[in-house]
């Protein structure tokens, strides 16, 4: 086993890779790419040689055994590098090793000197630490004694060796072997395959590390990309569960729905789930929330994969949300892109890069159903699941919607999503009495205590509103039915209430007639005791007078005497 | 050219061989004995060999895309033709240079 500690590497420049191999290709050794026609040997090849010049000041040279030095500078060219300064600068050099088998004649032993001669001849006239070959399997048809070729080329990766050149040989991918011409047997520290495979029409670009002495590395095929950028690797590996988390609530635009949730909003950096079926207003609510953010003076990236923009914002402007002039602020982008446009990791590849571009703090994705068709579910939960990563690892909030085709077994999404998400809204539409009303749940929402009624979901041009159903008869009533019973128990309270009155007034009344009662009592009761009064001044006038004619007799009496 | 080169134009006057070698390696030594052997023999005043140590100057292999050693290169009569090896089977050897039936 080689050294692990000790093995050097030398950084690719290719975005991802580097990562991946844990610093690039082994220094000094030769690494085998191979794969079939088209798959992106050559920029491999090119990236890493041209990089290696240009940043890591490690002159190389580009050995080319089919394409002409001037279409591979062209080719290259395209990507962004200025090949010719860095030939003029004598950090490159492209020999061109072109045999014609029409012009040859063998005739008894030989070797190809000629060939290490010219590549010594290029080598020493940069200083080249890589050299790139490709790739060395034309000389098969070329020359027509397998022995001499392979014994010759044996020596060549020996020699390449010995000079402590940095190699990548390239090499086309055979029938049940990884070269045509078994190169793989003649390099044994690093062998790399890539991969182009078409699925549903659309094809995918697949890189595997079949082989890396001294180095650990995973085996699972690793989707790349070969855009504008030039050539990037999208590792898994590189995204893990260790996300950051927050406390920061974010609106979601829409305040009746943050005060479904205590605390006021989702949590930031968390992913929102809005499904529904067609109609049911997923793009609408995933907007609010792009809206309630750009308000707050961040930054929205909304991906769309049915609708345009211009469409988007008419749609908007209809609820009372004007993203056009988020739009033209640039505080939000929107980037709207047939699903079957690319592939699956082509999707997630061009997000990411967006993302990373444009860094918003909210991302919707509307709708991640219309993936479902573009590949099988494992690859869409795959995908997501990096999505889902990846922006929380960045501490961006994610809003994906999904279109459901049914609402029953609500609880399941086709991508089997659902455990990936903190947070779902479920958004329905149910016909009752003739009537199709949109209804909202939050199904979860995890780390926040929240609402577990159903609401009716109203848009309007004041924009979107949460009604408090009428909850009676152990059911739900929502729409004209709600405002049926509304209406009805708006009727009954004024019954009660002029019944109220009518009560109250007959109570007043016969108040009234009761204190007349006690009134016509009293006075009876005043004119007895008037009498009584007048009887007791009676006797008593009486009862003085009986006195005075007693003593006055008495005196009369004792005078007579 | 002078009038006698031209009657004499059947068999011309000597054509160029140039043979490429990378030091002196058995092979290229034994592709020289060969030739020179092979020109000495059956095609005597035909062709003057040049001989070309690619080792002391190898931008000539650049130059005239050499890859294999020893090679040998007639530029003409066209079409260039070369023949790589030591030159160790005679037969072939006279057929390859004796393109147009000579």
């Amino acid at each position: 086993m080689a050294d692990i500690a000790g093995i050097k590497k030398s950084l690719t420049g290719i975005a991802g890779f580097d990562d991946l191999t844990l610093g690039g290709l082994p220094t000094g050794r030769p690494t085998l790419v191979c794969g079939t026609a088209g798959c992106g040997k050559t920029l491999f090849a090119s990236t890493f040689l041209l990089n290696g010049a240009r940043d890591y000041d490690e002159p190389g040279v580009f050995v080319t055994f089919e394409e002409r030095p001037v279409d591979i500078v062209n080719n290259v060219a395209s990507l962004g590098f200025d090949v010719q300064s860095l030939i003029d600068a004598d950090k490159l050099y492209i020999e061109h090793i072109v045999v014609d088998p029409s012009e040859l004649e063998e005739i008894g032993d030989y070797d190809l000197e000629g060939l290490f001669l010219r590549l010594e001849l290029a080598i020493d006239q940069v200083g080249a630490k890589r050299i790139v070959l490709d790739t060395i399997e034309s000389l098969f048809s070329a020359f027509t004694n397998p022995a001499i070729l392979r014994a010759e080329i044996r020596r060549l990766f020996d020699w390449l060796k010995d000079k402590g050149l940095t190699t990548i040989i390239t090499g086309e991918r055979g029938d049940g072997s990884l070269t045509r011409q078994g190169l793989e047997e003649y390099v044994s520290d690093c062998v790399i395959l890539l991969d182009h495979r078409v699925h549903n029409q659309i094809s995918t670009r697949r890189l595997r590390i079949v082989k890396y002495r001294g180095t650990a590395h995973g085996t699972n095929e690793i989707p790349f990309l070969i855009d504008e950028d030039g050539f990037s690797v999208l590792p898994v590996s590189t995204l893990g569960l260790n996300h950051k988390v927050s406390n920061d609530r974010i609106s979601s635009g829409v305040p009746d729905l943050d005060a479904m949730l205590s605390g006021g909003g989702f949590h930031r950096a968390t992913s929102i789930l809005i499904s529904g079926v067609a109609g049911s207003g997923k793009s609408s609510l995933s907007a609010a929330f792009c809206n309630a953010a750009c308000m707050a003076g961040e930054k929205a990236l909304y991906f769309s994969f049915e609708e345009s923009v211009d469409q988007t914002v008419r749609n908007m402007r209809s609820i009372g949300t004007d993203l056009a002039e988020w739009i033209e602020a640039g505080r939000m982008h929107y980037i709207a892109v047939r699903p079957t446009f690319y592939s699956l990791e082509m999707h997630l590849a061009i997000m990411l890069r967006e993302i990373n571009k444009f860094d918003p703090s909210l991302v919707v994705l509307d709708p991640i159903s219309a993936f479902v068709g573009s590949g099988d579910p494992l690859e869409v939960q795959s995908m997501l699941l990096r999505m889902v990563d990846f922006l929380k690892s960045r501490g961006t909030t994610a809003v994906f919607t999904h279109l459901m085709h049914s609402q029953e077994g609500v609880t399941e999404t086709d991508a089997g999503l659902s455990s990936l998400m903190d947070a779902w809204i479920l958004l329905l539409n149910r016909e009752v009495g003739g009537e199709f009303n949109r209804e909202l749940y939050l199904l979860k929402a995890r780390g926040t205590a929240h609402s577990n009624q159903v609401r009716e979901f109203v848009m309007s041009d004041n924009g979107i509103q949460l009604v408090a159903p009428y909850i009676g008869d152990g059911r739900a009533l929502t729409g004209s039915q709600r405002q049926a019973e509304e209406a009805r128990l708006r009727k009954a309270e004024l019954e009660r209430r002029a019944d109220v009155i009518r009560r109250a007034d007959r109570l007043k009344q016969k108040r009234r007639r009761t204190l007349a009662q006690i009134e016509a009592l009293q006075a009876e009761l005043d004119a007895d005791e008037a009498e009584l009064n007048f009887d007791a001044e009676a006797e008593r006038v009486y009862l003085d007078q009986a006195a005075s004619d007693r003593s006055d007799m008495e005196k009369s009496r004792r005078v007579a005497e | 050219m002078t009038m006698e080169d031209m009657e004499d134009q059947p068999t011309g006057t000597p054509k160029k061989l140039t043979l490429y070698v990378a030091g002196q390696t058995p092979k290229s030594l034994a592709a020289l004995q060969n030739l020179e052997r092979i020109c000495a023999e059956s095609l005597p005043g035909k062709y003057v060999i040049e001989v070309v140590d690619l080792r002391k100057s190898p931008q000539l292999a650049r130059e005239h895309g050499i890859v294999a050693i020893p090679t040998l290169v007639r530029e003409l009569p066209v079409p260039i033709r070369k023949i790589i090896g030591d030159l160790s089977n005679t037969e072939k050897v006279l057929v390859s240079l004796q393109v147009e039936g000579e």
